[in-house]
């Protein structure tokens, strides 16, 4: 009986304690496992995207290898590399919550959305080139490379269209995420400034943490499958 | 309880602890919630209620006289969206599992009581958007808003249906996950889980599908509607995609979603029998645990549905090979529940006799589904109204004589009123011949070769529509009737006690209708489910 | 119970992994212009999941949560997302069989 409550009421009521818990730490508790349910709910929802690129990778392989060759692998590697930082800096405003220092937290949290806003501002950079290229999806779509290593052949434009549809839709996706992420840090921000949190109550740092840390981890299985499928 | 010297109405209850809209809307009691799903799911219901009825005035003759196949598209199109993402799958978690997660395992609330009523919230927006869709013309792709139809050749309104279909999976969604950590976090002292109603168990399964499963049906929507949109070619064939990849993952979601349905039904059922029987459920822990293999087969069984649409005979193997295992624990639950009531003291109250109906009605909807389930005979009947009568006899026959044996059994926890006893058992068996008259002549039709969704058939067929139609009728009248008597009862009915049914089970414990945080003094379990040998019989005049 | 989520994980560990992470994305990167027949996607995809793996055990502190449900929570995503992805390629994987 791990998850099982005490049967007494804490004596110090913490003004966080909503009405319905015994304590504070069964409130965390409650807190971190629906968190944790909901990244699994969204595992399942990227999940459908992520089955969708798998049949149709394996069906137009040679296909979508060429298309993958003509995203910026460059900036992929560099935005990897921001997130991945923004991650770690997460990783630190959640120690600064957990040991109480206020200020450092909201330095830590500004640096997460400084280094979040940089990831979208490259993604943007992206999809313009793209569009500019004419590989977004629709009306004006035109893809004339060669499939590699078979220059006599062009590239069929509806299975490069198909990689680009899947691209727009994972990375899409995924950057809405991030912009609801910063969007939640920068609540938190607010919320610290004003003294909500204390050692003793910082679960939504320690919550909006995990949110983020699950962004990074989706992206790090995108990167090698959107730009890395062939770069021989 | 302590407050039982005051008179019942007297009594400070969920109902009457505050008074006025804003009361209500902005509530974060699961019981006031409750109530708030209670209203709009039955408005739902009797919706579809109506686009059932004009399908069976329509199938009354064999011409197409009352509407013309395209209206017919739309009705049934209407009754199964309506019927399947507003009724079926919130009916019973959403109204009882919101009134009795929390009272059952002796909790003041739910985990999450704001998320719970933004779910409320979803699903009045998800359900408005839909409204909408029904007044300004409707869809016509079917329930299941295949692909290519849907999405290169259907009337624009499929985005609207979609994004309405996609909203209310988040409310479902989001109730799941509370259900799931409320189960977990929130027990009262002594509620282990060999202590758990059998309710609880069946609710906690099928919030594991609710919060597995809907995430799937949600981006698929969602793709769904980029590529109406954008035309991004994901599902169109034209353009190198594959319309089964939508198949498959839209069954992923909506062939467990029965398991949402039907879950918390037994969860019911399993509630009801051991009250009427006053015995313990037989094989409790095996009725527990089936419930949880029931939420993880049905998982692997999805592409049962497509057998004919053109997938891989290999792959259809084992899917039809996986599906008969489904059929292992839903046999554990029936033939416990029949052990149950062997040498029970059984008694034939409202509930007691749904349950009966339900007994049978999913054993023939159940069994049904394994005829379904063998590739050979899959092909013959698949897209008939066999399918058609199998799945009402499981959804109908089942979620819904169990939703109301379920609302009659607490609704004097819920009210505080007793419903007419005779009025009740008069409801349960209109609704037993009425429901086997309207779809076992379906099962021969099918049989025979009558196709779903057409609105026009032979002539020969017509017999058994007529019957079908009346049986209609009488379902309808057995429907109507319940929610007749029940509102009357809510001023009329005569008061109920704390536990009319002198039944086991925490939410008999505090008064009815309970205080606002459910317990006025903090449960402490010690003593096991179902402990009806320690009970009193159920008093007579009941 | 409590220690689990005030367990602060010491600076040169965040460091060591923030790190690790790093040059991995530039192995990863690396690797891909090789040319190793089908292990290229098997070797980028074991990358992903050891990134992956540290953030979770690190960042996400999965590795010192004494919670049970945690760890049941990711495995049931890994499951059913497997379930997902292997089942529907049965069927895509052996349509052309016949």
């Amino acid at each position: 009986m791990s998850d099982s409550h005490a049967a007494v009421h804490s004596p110090d009521h913490h003004p966080e304690l909503r009405h319905h818990f015994m304590t504070m730490e069964q409130q965390q508790n409650t807190a971190s496992l629906g968190m944790w349910l909901f990244l699994v709910t969204e595992v399942m929802f990227f999940g459908g995207m992520f089955c969708a690129y798998l049949v149709y990778r394996l069906k137009y392989f040679n296909d979508f290898a060429a298309a993958s060759q003509s995203i910026a692998v460059g900036w992929g590697a560099f935005n990897t590399a921001v997130l991945l930082v923004s991650s770690w800096t997460m990783a630190m405003a959640v120690r600064c919550a957990q040991l109480g220092k206020q200020k450092l937290l909201i330095v830590f949290l500004l640096f997460t959305m400084l280094f979040g806003s940089a990831f979208l501002g490259v993604k943007a950079k992206e999809y313009h080139d793209k569009f500019v290229e004419h590989h977004v999806p629709g009306a004006d779509f035109s893809f004339t490379e060669k499939l590699l290593g078979h220059p006599d052949y062009v590239v069929n434009q509806y299975h490069a269209q198909m990689f680009f549809s899947i691209y727009f839709a994972m990375t899409g996706m995924h950057a809405l995420h991030m912009v609801i992420g910063l969007g939640l840090m920068a609540y938190l921000v607010v919320a610290t400034a004003r003294g909500k949190f204390s050692t003793a109550y910082y679960t939504p740092v320690e919550n909006i943490g995990l949110y983020w840390h699950f962004v990074d981890v989706v992206w790090i299985y995108l990167f090698p499958l959107l730009y890395l499928i062939s770069r021989k | 309880m302590a407050t039982a010297v005051l008179p019942p109405q007297q009594r400070t209850n969920y109902l009457n602890a505050e008074h006025g809209v804003k009361s209500w809307l902005l509530t974060v009691d699961h019981k006031r919630i409750a109530i708030l799903y209670m209203l709009s799911i039955t408005f739902f219901f009797f919706i579809g209620g109506i686009y059932a009825l004009l399908i069976r005035l329509e199938l009354l003759t064999p011409a197409g006289d009352l509407v013309q196949a395209d209206t017919y598209n739309r009705l049934f199109t209407g009754h199964g969206i309506v019927m399947v993402f507003f009724f079926l799958i919130p009916v019973v978690p959403a109204i009882l599992g919101n009134f009795l997660v929390p009272l059952m395992i002796g909790a003041k609330d739910l985990a999450f009581p704001r998320i719970n009523l933004l779910s409320w919230y979803l699903y009045v927006i998800a359900g408005a958007l839909m409204l909408h869709v029904i007044i300004t013309g409707g869809v016509d792709t079917g329930w299941t808003f295949y692909t290519p139809y849907s999405t290169a050749f259907a009337s624009p309104k499929v985005i609207e249906a979609g994004l309405a279909a996609f909203i209310n999976g988040f409310s479902s969604i989001f109730t799941g996950l509370n259900f799931i950590v409320t189960i977990h976090r929130m027990r009262a002292p002594g509620m282990t889980w060999s202590r758990l109603p059998l309710f609880i168990w069946a609710h906690y399964a099928t919030s594991l599908v609710m919060v597995l499963g809907t995430p799937v049906i949600a981006i698929t929507l969602v793709l769904l509607v980029l590529e109406r949109v954008f035309h991004l070619g994901i599902f169109d064939p034209k353009l190198g995609g594959d319309p089964l990849l939508f198949q498959h993952l839209f069954w992923f979601y909506s062939h467990p979603a029965v398991y949402i349905m039907i879950l918390p039904s037994m969860g019911i059922i399993s509630e009801l029998i051991a009250c009427f029987s006053r015995k313990r459920i037989f094989g409790f822990n095996f009725v527990a645990l089936s419930s949880v293999a029931i939420a993880v087969l049905g998982f692997l069984v999805w592409a049962h549905h497509m057998f004919v649409a053109g997938m891989s005979v290999y792959a259809a193997l084992i899917f039809s090979f996986l599906t008969f295992f489904i059929g292992v624990p839903s046999a554990i639950k029936v033939f416990n529940w029949t052990a149950t009531m062997y040498k029970g003291s059984v008694t034939y109250e409202t509930p007691m006799l749904y349950a009966f109906g339900f007994l049978g009605l999913f054993t023939i909807g159940g069994l049904t589904g394994l005829f379904l389930a063998t590739l050979g005979v899959d092909i013959h009947v698949t897209d008939t109204y066999f399918v058609v009568a199998h799945f009402h006899y499981v959804m109908v026959g089942g979620v819904v004589m169990a939703y109301l044996g379920g609302l009659h059994f607490w609704w004097p926890k819920i009210t505080g009123r007793m419903y007419p006893e005779s009025m009740g058992k008069l409801a349960a068996l209109i609704g037993f011949v009425g429901f086997n008259l309207t779809f076992f002549p379906q099962f021969i039709l099918g049989y025979v070769g009558m196709p779903r969704r057409y609105y026009q058939y032979p002539p020969e067929f017509q017999v058994l529509n007529v019957l079908s139609t009346a049986g209609a009728t009488i379902l309808g009248i057995g429907y109507l009737f319940p929610l007749v008597y029940l509102l009357w009862s809510l001023r009329y009915g005569e008061v109920a006690g704390d536990n009319p049914w002198n039944a086991a089970g925490l939410e008999w414990k505090t008064s009815s209708p309970p205080p606002t945080f459910n317990f006025d003094v903090d449960p402490v379990v010690d003593f096991e489910a179902y402990n009806y040998d320690e009970l009193k019989e159920i008093p007579v005049e009941r | 119970m409590s220690e689990n989520q005030h367990h602060v994980v010491p600076l040169w560990l965040y460091a060591t992994i923030g790190i690790t992470l790093l040059v991995m994305t530039g192995v990863t990167y690396f690797v891909a212009t090789l040319d190793l027949g089908p292990f290229n996607t098997i070797v980028a995809l074991a990358i992903a999941s050891f990134k992956a793996t540290l953030v979770v055990l690190i960042f996400m502190h999965v590795k010192y949560t004494s919670e049970k449900m945690t760890k049941a929570a990711i495995i049931a995503a890994i499951f059913f997302l497997g379930l997902l992805l292997t089942l529907s390629l049965a069927d895509f994987g052996t349509r052309a069989w016949l």
